[in-house]
């Protein structure tokens, strides 16, 4: 069974989201689709300072079975790029909640991210 | 529901992760298609191949009839056990499957693609016509384990001494039997190696004593980046029915010897020949970043500014040389060089003859 921690948001594309102290957001792949996907070998991540409207395309994750998009889960502004994934995607398999986070987000509307999937919403939804 | 292989409870006890495969439910990987490659490459690995399709052809006419139906020459092999790998061809010359026959006591054994049994099957009864000693016979109480890598023969003889008598002096691309276990020297990973047909009640004890011996349970996954590295045909991605083996990189499995053998498709080779081959199946090395994979187009530089366009017909991530590699049809006057659009990007590619891999090591220049 995949790892769903209770303290993390999540969209039904996969991605889980961390609110931190400051009022950003740290997104990553989850367990789940870390599973699915096979092992990782090749990452693409957006640009520092790009704005993304909620669930635009805005980073590549390829396994050697497939290619797959990463969807900004909410509207915002990238602040950070975790650029160690891109020579170390095999972190995305080993540590998904952990060192292999994808990007930080400064969010363009906080509320939004009342409606994000809570961890129960999101384990049932890879169930169905 | 989908079919099983005797081995069926034995990959669930080894974690693997099924999918359905041509109706068969098969395992993909046991946790990391990667280390199983490396295994392979490195140590051994053992896949379930039970799901191919064995077929005995006996009886007096049994050469005749294959000389007919395939455009390898059986009479090739020379002495039994002998293997050949040979097309099946429609009469345009397009792929209708890939096999191995192998020449037996009483005539010959193929081994051909799960996916295209039914189709193989019908096509071959259909060109029963005119042989009269001939027998067909499906033998799906046979499983097959092929053992590859460089210590896999040694882990075979390991856990099974008395198979030494059948295996030692095997040449590549040769079998014998012993008891009703058939071992033959054959593979597709591009590593040394067994692909052995085993009756199916026999296979699970033979497979715990291999695991038990550290040879590593390997899935689809890995058998797929294995045969691409070793630039072998995947039937269906690299070749199909509206393909000729001229150009799916088969030209050498083509017996034009002797001129007078009437093979099915010869004279649409022939023709195609005579007119001039317009594709040639090639590696392709990337050399920027991502994967490549298949139906990507390939964007080629012909001279005299005139572009032409192939595309890529398997491709992957290879986990022994860290890159991206891929097989693709590109036009016959292809360079070194190319361009692979990948999700709307043009990455550049070096353009190499196959193989990429063999015996654990990089072979290309």
């Amino acid at each position: 069974m995949a790892n769903v921690p209770a303290d993390l948001k999540y969209v039904a594309s996969h991605e889980w989201i961390r609110t931190e102290a400051d009022g950003t957001v740290t997104i990553g792949i989850t367990d789940f689709a870390q599973e699915q996907l096979g092992d990782v070998v090749f990452v693409e991540l957006p640009e520092a300072d790009a704005e993304f409207d909620a669930d635009a395309e805005c980073a590549v994750v390829e396994s050697v079975k497939a290619a797959s998009d990463i969807f900004a889960p909410i509207a915002g502004k990238i602040i950070a790029v975790n650029e160690e994934l891109v020579d170390a995607p095999e972190k995305v398999n080993e540590d998904p909640y952990g060192e292999a986070w994808f990007f930080k987000m400064e969010v363009a509307d906080a509320a939004a991210l009342d409606a994000l999937m809570d961890a129960d919403a999101y384990a049932a939804a890879c169930e169905g | 529901m989908a079919k099983r292989t005797a081995l069926y409870a034995k990959h669930l006890e080894a974690n693997a992760k099924m999918v359905d495969f041509a109706g068969w439910d098969m395992p993909i990987h046991y946790g990391s298609q990667i280390q199983e490659h490396n295994a392979v490459r490195e140590k051994s690995g053992m896949f379930d191949v039970s799901h191919m399709t064995i077929v005995d052809i006996n009886g007096s006419d049994a050469t005749d009839y294959l000389q007919q139906l395939l455009a390898n020459d059986v009479a090739r092999l020379q002495e039994k056990g002998k293997a050949l790998y040979s097309a099946m061809l429609n009469q345009d010359g397009g792929v209708i499957d890939d096999l191995i026959v192998y020449k037996t006591d009483n005539g010959y054994r193929l081994v051909v693609n799960s996916a295209t049994r039914t189709k193989d099957l019908e096509w071959m009864e259909r060109n029963l016509r005119g042989f009269g000693n001939l027998s067909l016979t499906e033998r799906p109480e046979l499983a097959m384990l092929a053992v590859q890598g460089p210590e896999a023969i040694s882990k075979v003889k390991l856990v099974k001494p008395e198979a030494a008598t059948a295996i030692d002096g095997l040449k590549v691309f040769q079998g014998r039997s012993q008891a009703n276990w058939f071992f033959a020297r054959t593979g597709y990973t591009g590593e040394d190696g067994l692909e052995i047909m085993i009756p199916e009640a026999e296979i699970a004890d033979f497979w715990q004593a291999l695991q038990e011996a550290d040879v590593q349970p390997c899935g689809l996954g890995a058998r797929d980046t294995l045969r691409l590295e070793a630039g072998m045909n995947l039937y269906g991605n690299d070749m199909d029915e509206t393909i000729s083996p001229l150009q799916a990189a088969m030209g050498w499995t083509i017996a034009w010897e002797p001129t007078d053998r009437a093979f099915i498709g010869r004279d649409a080779l022939e023709a195609e020949k005579d007119a001039g081959v317009a594709n040639k199946l090639v590696g392709l090395v990337l050399e920027g970043r991502g994967v490549m994979r298949s139906h990507q187009k390939v964007l080629v530089d012909l001279g005299n500014g005139e572009q032409g366009e192939g595309e890529v017909t398997s491709g992957t991530f290879s986990p022994t040389l860290q890159n991206s590699i891929a097989m693709a049809r590109v036009p016959k006057a292809t360079g070194e060089t190319c361009h692979v659009d990948i999700r709307g990007k043009q990455v550049p590619a070096r353009v190499i003859k196959l193989p990429f891999v063999r015996n654990g090591k990089k072979v290309y220049e």
